[in-house]
């Protein structure tokens, strides 16, 4: 069983990409300044003609021609200048001039966009008008090249664009691409904003924004902003301040160390979080062994297959519903406790019944009934694995911060574990069923005698520890590819689980799992995921030699 | 075998060890193997010649056998169900393994100790001997019995397969040790070697089997009968019912070992997978199967189902799993005692007496 291949933590995610991104960007820059330089003997005459147009500012046609330069700092003012200017349609200038789409007639003087510049034709439209300007190719239009310094100056101009127009979502979205991007020439616009934005969320980014830049401009109150701060960003743009011997960055190293500390905090509840969630799905997978094991004291080794059967029903109910994902599991996770509890009374019924009170024999029994069952799947569904879709809400991942993420359906995974668990408790705190099954349990003659019918109550509480099988299997469905070998790989542990927690316990086999699947994610970073499984495995064999009777041991005589 | 409070201890055993059982085992090990080793030296155009393939085949059961042994050493006459048998087996493969790998490239750092036989064949007890004789102490010391103890042993073995899955362990990783060419100087690919291979193993049956009638006749293995039917009485009688069980669960381990040694040689791989539980518990099979608590019945248990494996694997893949399945709850519900039940049972009607009705094995 690897719980660990499964983790997609955002985290490590997001630092890969980051990297990415530069290569990337960097790769684009290079292109673009090679070919730059192989076109400037033509652009330096054009740069001749575009000075005296550059001073018409307002009039759109002399806002772009002024981007009509060799000079990347003379378009970069440009740009600058389109950003301040009150056209029109500056917006999409800035936005294809970034994205290299925006260009000039070669043999005339009007402006084009190209839109689609994935052929050798490009469809093009007029810059100014927006009308259909027919098509164009490299010949006939020059397209304004950028570099990487103009760049991110461009994205700057948009992004405090954007901030000035559009609804809450895109100023926030625009104001988080500020944050390190705030430079000399638009740090007074941002700061302009800021006072006249409304939200306090944008404000609260755009605050983070400008005291980065402050700091950076060596203002030591900006730090005071950035406390606790746990934006990537915030902590790249601080690490190279605090590398310092001054005062500041005395003061950015404690800010920093105040971020690291709680980005810590925030990676260890990650941990407990993926800690819980690989621990509620051993509970599941262990909560029926308790009942069939820890109460009826029968050891069933085609458990795991009850849990492959309940993801098989998952899988069919699904096929027979297609598009619906989220119908289809609400309709699951009844039918799979019912269809595993079915095979589960039906076993009971055939096999275990005849076997009372020779253990080691039931287990070689059910052991051959869990190769039966997987040869069954195998020949009637195929032995490859089938891949049951998550509804939509629990895909995804619900981000509380920029450090803590959890995978929703791990959640729903942990939150159905913990509803189970409280059904089942209750179940056998409260209803008759479970009376009769404790009395059963601690004594079966005085049981009897006192009129309770102990086969009925075997059947039934196996049919119960099977169907709870069947829910795990269910949940399971949500997490990995539904295979025959399903099942099989959770049998040690789930054993383990029970036995860990105290036999007959309920409580014992929740804190167990828990406890077990937490304990094995924290020992994962240090060691990896075999190693700590092993370990995890060790330290169990070594506790039940120490304790046999588990966290919890039975009271009174029943053991 | 049966539990009598005679002085003349000695006499007895002796008895015991010279009976029916033992005697015809004994002949039909000896006349198998020189049945074997005349037809194969028949002619290859002679319609009665075993191939070299089928002696390797052979030899192979014989190996599984000697692991049926051990597992029923100690389910049979001590009660423990261990579900992490095929572990002590893969230590001694592995041990193996690596004298052979030796042989044409030599090992890095610890591991070049293995170079040397006398070194190899003392770390293929060892190795298991030693990992039983830790994992025992603990667990006996503590009383971990019955369901439990199973349940410990099976994680066992488990974690070894997860370890030597490892590709830090030095053992192959998951694809585990191959390419062996030769063994004490003679190349493993010659028909001779087979042969030997075969006749090795064969005697190794043959001396185990003495060697657990020995034990289970003596009083050890009368302390331990009683330790499997009544372990309190007997810890109350003043024996150290631990000692007991520690004793034939390290021998049952080397017994395993010495199994997985010639298994390797035989076969040409070891990998992880042989620490797999199914694989323990599939041996666990072979003994309920044959009759527990009889020697002759884990033999018997061994070659039949597989014999069986490799004849059904062969015709009907996809069956062979629903015969070994059923196999598993058929003999637990029909044939309690296995085929050695059904033997004497049909002794018994035959020769109309009874053959000493047995008390029915719990555990």
């Amino acid at each position: 069983m690897s719980f660990t291949t499964g983790w997609k933590g955002p985290a490590p995610r997001r630092r890969l990409t980051i990297p990415m991104l530069l290569c990337l960007l960097m790769a684009c820059g290079l292109g673009i300044g090679s070919e730059a330089s192989a076109a400037s003997g033509e652009s330096q005459v054009q740069a001749s003609k575009g000075e005296p147009q550059a001073q018409a500012k307002g009039e759109p046609r002399a806002l772009l021609g002024a981007l009509d330069t060799g000079s990347f700092q003379a378009k970069g003012d440009a740009a600058q200048a389109i950003a301040e200017s009150g056209a029109e349609q500056k917006t999409r200038w800035l936005q294809a001039l970034l994205d290299g789409r925006l260009g000039k007639e070669r043999r005339g003087d009007r402006f084009y966009i190209v839109t689609d510049d994935s052929g050798r034709e490009w469809p093009i439209i007029d810059a100014i008008t927006f009308e259909d300007a027919g098509t164009g190719t490299r010949r006939t239009v020059d397209i304004f090249k950028i570099n990487n310094e103009l760049r991110t100056r461009i994205e700057g101009l948009l992004a405090s664009l954007s901030l000035s127009a559009g609804n809450e979502a895109s100023r926030l979205s625009a104001a988080q691409r500020l944050v390190g991007e705030v430079t000399a020439d638009n740090a007074d616009r941002v700061r302009g904003m800021r006072d006249d934005e409304e939200s306090d969320a944008v404000r609260g980014q755009l605050d983070v924004a400008l005291a980065l830049y402050d700091l950076q401009q060596g203002d030591a109150e900006a730090l005071d902003a950035l406390r606790g701060n746990l934006d990537t960003r915030v902590r790249n743009a601080l690490t190279p301040i605090a590398a310092g011997d001054s005062a500041l960055a005395a003061e950015a190293q404690s800010v920093l160390d105040g971020i690291e500390s709680k980005r810590a905090w925030y990676d260890r509840a990650q941990t407990l979080f993926f800690g819980l969630s690989a621990g509620s799905i051993l509970v599941l997978a262990a909560i029926g062994l308790a009942i069939t094991f820890g109460v009826m004291g029968v050891i069933n080794m085609a458990h795991g297959e009850l849990i492959m059967i309940g993801a098989y029903t998952t899988w069919l109910i699904q096929q027979a519903l297609p598009g619906q994902p989220g119908l289809a599991l609400a309709l699951a996770i009844p039918g799979g406790f019912l269809v595993a509890g079915g095979f589960g009374v039906v076993i009971e019924r055939t096999v275990i019944r005849f076997l009372k009170g020779r253990p080691l024999e039931t287990l070689l029994a059910t052991f051959g009934l869990s190769l039966v069952l997987q040869q069954l799947v195998r020949t009637v569904f195929s032995p490859l694995n089938r891949r049951v879709t998550s509804p939509e809400w629990l895909q995804g991942a619900w981000q509380i911060n920029e450090a803590l993420s959890l995978t929703l359906n791990r959640l729903g995974v942990l939150l159905f574990c913990l509803a189970v668990f409280a059904a089942l408790w209750a179940l056998m705190r409260y209803t008759r069923l479970g009376l009769e099954v404790r009395a059963v349990t601690q004594n079966r003659a005085m049981a009897r005698a006192m009129g309770v019918r102990a086969t009925r109550v075997d059947m039934l509480t196996f049919g119960l520890g099977a169907g709870v099988a069947g829910l795990a299997g269910v949940a399971l469905s949500q997490l990995t590819n539904v295979g025959p070998n399903l099942g099989q790989g959770y049998i040690v542990d789930s054993f383990l689980v029970v036995v860990f927690g105290g036999v007959g316990n309920l409580w014992g086999t929740l804190v167990a799992g828990m406890s077990l699947g937490v304990i094995n994610q924290v020992l994962q970073p240090w060691v990896g995921a075999v190693l700590a499984k092993i370990i995890v495995l060790v330290g169990v064999i070594l506790f039940i030699q120490k304790r046999p009777q588990g966290i919890f041991a039975p009271k009174g005589r029943t053991s | 075998m049966t539990i009598q409070a005679v002085p003349q201890e000695r006499d007895r055993s002796r008895q015991a060890f010279l009976s029916r059982s033992t005697l015809v085992t004994t002949f039909a090990l000896i006349v198998g193997m020189l049945a074997v080793l005349i037809l194969n030296a028949l002619p290859a155009s002679s319609a009665l010649h075993v191939s070299g393939a089928t002696v390797a085949l052979l030899g192979k059961y014989f190996t599984y056998m000697l692991l049926a042994l051990a597992v029923d050493l100690i389910w049979g006459y001590l009660g423990i169900l261990s579900l992490g048998h095929g572990a002590f087996f893969a230590l001694g493969g592995y041990a193996m393994g690596l004298y052979l790998n030796a042989q044409t490239s030599p090992l890095p750092g610890w591991q070049s100790i293995m170079t040397y036989f006398p070194v190899a064949a003392l770390a293929i007890l060892l190795a298991p001997g030693l990992l039983a004789l830790a994992f025992g102490w603990l667990a006996f010391r503590s009383r971990v019995t019955g369901v439990y103890f199973s349940i410990i042993t099976q994680a066992l073995t488990f974690a070894l397969m997860l370890a030597f899955n490892r590709n830090e362990m030095g053992m192959g990783g998951s694809t585990g040790l191959t390419r062996f060419y030769e063994l004490l100087g003679f190349s493993l690919a010659s028909e001779n070697m087979t042969v030997a291979l075969f006749v090795a193993s064969g005697m190794a049956v043959l001396l185990a089997f003495w060697l657990c009638r020995a034990i289970t006749v003596s009083r050890l293995g009368r302390v331990s009968v009683a330790t499997r039917d009544a372990e309190a009485r007997v810890r109350f009688i003043g024996y150290r019912v631990d000692h007991v069980k520690l004793a034939l669960f390290v021998v049952s381990a080397m017994i395993a070992g010495v199994a997985g040694a010639l298994y390797v040689p035989q076969v040409g791989i070891i990998n992880p997978s042989t620490f797999a539980p199914l694989f323990s518990i599939e041996v666990v099979v072979w003994v309920a199967l044959g009759g527990r608590a009889t020697l002759y019945g884990a033999l018997l248990g061994a070659l039949v189902v597989n014999y069986l494996k490799t004849v059904l694997t062969g015709a009907m893949p996809d069956a062979w799993l629903f015969i070994l399945g059923g196999l598993f709850v058929l003999v637990t519900m029909l044939l309690p005692r296995g085929i050695a039940g059904v033997i004497s049972a049909w002794r018994g009607t035959r020769f109309g007496r009874r053959t000493g009705e047995r008390k029915e094995v719990s555990a």
